[in-house]
């Protein structure tokens, strides 16, 4: 047996993801408390630095590492989407952790590990990196819900979080024993071999794959755990893990549905198509009802988990295109809600009721523009972001002839329209609290001003972009 | 084959058993003690799978290192842990017994349709040569990110576990401090 060809160069964007992590614990333990801020620059220089090797990377779609690592279009767009997403999330975290006292080496650390785990979930060609991406995602965000360790709610959020999530993960890892069990190999060339003459144990297994990932994008119905955990959790450690879970989870529906399965998606888009209708559905309709901004976009993460679902509901190359270019967009567009949020407080704690938002709008318009602007767009109105996003997840899926999932997509759109429109509302009318204040900086602003720019350009500019993103459906091909 | 079907009915026995006994026990030394069987008849399953190191680690990782870790933990906060409080969701019980034997014969009605797919194990199959070797040539990038996972569990514990460095409007704690760790700063 000859060892496989290892190519470091290959890895150069998680290399640098990894070092940055240990390099910011590491400072974050000899730097005095005074210098701590020096760790937000030293984040932000190895993210972009992966960024920037990710997108200069070359795409190849041969795997690597005996066939466990696949670095094409799709590996690089995802993991673009993932670095974006933790450089907007250290921004926004940067002068919440100051105020409260978290310690912030470990915790850029996490967020920096917990992105390394999804740009692996989408460079994975085998069930066993799947598997490790997932944890490698998933650990860190359960620290991250309980890092505020004083808070109960925090600990209750940690907790939570931690066991429905190993719950989650062990029907992942028993979906994986039988289809090992139904094809001898763990390899997603091997899926797609025996996909052609399903056995009866091939299905279950991919059922409980299905499954194990579903928990993960909080996906109707295991989505219970997601309105705890995202009211318990501290607010930027929110905001982070209601993208980076669903970058990794989608990313993971993508290779193993979309790609490895591609041939035999008529058998499983009902499947998919169901759970996605229900998940519109039931997310949708339960925001209605939420008085925590907090809840309402936990309700709101499950729900457009509904609509991305679609676009894998499709199976198609621009279905695939449609999932990444509708990732991007949620970036943006839910963390620049998170954003506004951050930039609030009530007397010294998080101002995380919708209450407190009345009349801001009118002390600080730009605040309330921008949320205005999120919310348009998390509802998918034009021209923003969240409208074309939609826009193209719902053609894919039509021209795959999903006319139901379609209309319930649109429905329920319309519907929650209503709620998040009622933030921007309450944003502009009445007088404002004297207990809510202003606790912005300059690192909250900056992700707040990115998220906008990121809004409206993919919205109104979204050319290439959309070339970008399709380099995922031209590579299927 | 009977001797092997023999020891496979102990050890299954066995680990029912043990798994009933971690559900069902409310006493925390029973729970951990009901795991270590558990284990233990797994690893003979492991034996009489022809997967030999596996069973080696699973006795040395799991029922030396991690149950008496349990072990442990549940002597040194015996005082706090004592017997689990009573159940306050009574349905609870019952609900879970019944999804749980509904996804058991779903499972076994699956596994009577499997189909030998899969060639038999070579014979060098479960040795610690051919672990290794796959560990260091097939597996060596999940061997690699693997290491990442362990790293992170161990900021993980340390995170949750170092006492408050600043109380940041907290509760009042309890009294006694940790005797591992210390204030940062």
């Amino acid at each position: 047996m000859t060892p496989p060809a290892v190519d470091l160069r290959l890895l150069v964007p998680e290399l640098v993801v990894t070092a940055t992590a240990v390099a910011v614990m590491l400072a974050g333990l000899f730097l005095p408390a005074g210098r701590q801020h020096l760790l937000r620059w030293l984040a932000a220089v190895g993210t972009l630095a992966a960024l920037g090797t990710t997108l200069t990377a070359g795409a190849d779609p041969t795997p690597a590492f005996a066939g466990m690592y696949v670095r094409d279009a799709l590996t690089r767009v995802i993991q673009a989407t993932a670095l974006l997403a933790v450089l907007l999330a250290q921004w926004l975290s940067g002068e919440y952790v100051e105020r409260t006292g978290l310690e912030a080496g470990e915790y850029y650390a996490l967020m920096l590990v917990a992105a390394l785990g999804a740009m692996l979930m989408a460079a994975s060609s085998d069930l066993i990196m799947l598997f490790l991406g997932l944890e490698t995602l998933s650990i860190p965000l359960y620290v991250l819900a309980a890092f505020a360790r004083t808070d109960l709610r925090s600990q209750e959020a940690g907790l939570k979080y931690f066991l429905l999530g190993a719950f989650g993960t062990a029907f992942f890892l028993y979906g994986i024993a039988l289809l090992f069990g139904a094809t001898g190999s763990t390899g997603y060339r091997a899926l797609a071999e025996h996909a052609r003459t399903p056995a009866v144990i091939f299905q279950a297994g991919l059922a409980l794959l299905t499954i194990g990932l579903a928990f993960k994008a909080a996906v109707v119905p295991f989505h219970f755990w997601a309105p705890d955990v995202y009211e318990g959790a501290p607010l930027p450690a929110t905001a982070y893990m209601s993208v980076i879970a669903k970058v990794g989870a989608f990313a993971a529906f993508l290779r193993v549905y979309v790609v490895a399965l591609a041939a035999q998606a008529g058998e499983w888009s009902t499947l998919l198509a169901a759970i996605s209708v229900l998940t519109m559905i039931v997310g949708n309709v339960a925001a209605l009802r939420q008085t925590s901004i907090k809840r309402l976009l936990a309700y709101s993460s499950i729900a457009h988990a509904g609509f991305i679902l679609t676009g894998v509901v499709a199976g198609t190359p621009s279905g695939a295109s449609a999932v990444a270019f509708y990732l991007l967009a949620y970036t943006f567009m839910t963390l620049g809600a998170f954003a506004v949020v951050l930039m609030l407080h009530r007397r010294g704690e998080e101002a995380d009721q919708i209450a407190d938002l009345t009349g801001v709008a009118w002390r600080a318009p730009a605040l309330g523009g921008a949320m205005a602007l999120f919310m348009v767009s998390l509802a998918g109105l034009p021209p923003t972001a969240g409208f074309l996003a939609k826009f193209y997840v719902f053609t894919a899926a039509l021209d795959a002839g999903q006319i139901g999932v379609v209309v319930t997509g649109v429905l329920t759109s319309v519907v929650s329209a209503y709620y998040y429109l009622r933030v921007a509302y309450t944003m502009f009318t009445g007088q404002p609290h004297e207990d809510v204040g202003f606790a912005g900086g300059r690192w909250v602003t900056a992700a707040l001003v990115t998220a906008s720019a990121g809004v409206v350009v993919l919205g109104i500019f979204p050319g290439r972009v959309i070339s970008f993103v399709q380099q995922v459906g031209q590579a299927m091909r | 084959m009977v001797v092997e079907v023999i020891i496979f009915v102990f050890a299954a026995l066995g680990a029912l058993a043990g798994g009933l006994g971690v559900v069902a026990s409310r006493l925390p030394v029973r729970n951990a003690l009901s795991l270590l069987l558990v284990l233990g008849s797994l690893a003979v399953t492991y034996l009489l799978l022809a997967a030999q190191f596996i069973a080696v680690l699973q006795v040395i990782v799991y029922a030396g290192a991690i149950v008496v870790l349990f072990l442990f933990v549940v002597m040194l906060l015996h005082r706090q842990l004592g017997a689990m409080s009573p159940d306050r969701l009574r349905w609870q019980g019952p609900v879970a017994i019944g999804l749980s034997a509904a996804f058991l014969i779903l499972m076994l009605l699956t596994l009577r349709f499997a189909t030998n797919a899969a060639a038999p194990a070579p014979a060098e199959f479960g040795t610690v040569e051919s672990v290794g070797r796959a560990l260091f040539t097939s597996f060596a990038l999940p061997f690699e990110v693997a290491s990442v996972i362990l790293l992170v569990g161990i900021i993980a514990a340390v995170v949750i576990g170092r006492p408050a460095s600043r109380p940041v409007a907290a509760p009042p704690r309890s009294s006694a401090p940790s005797p591992v760790g210390a204030p940062r700063r």
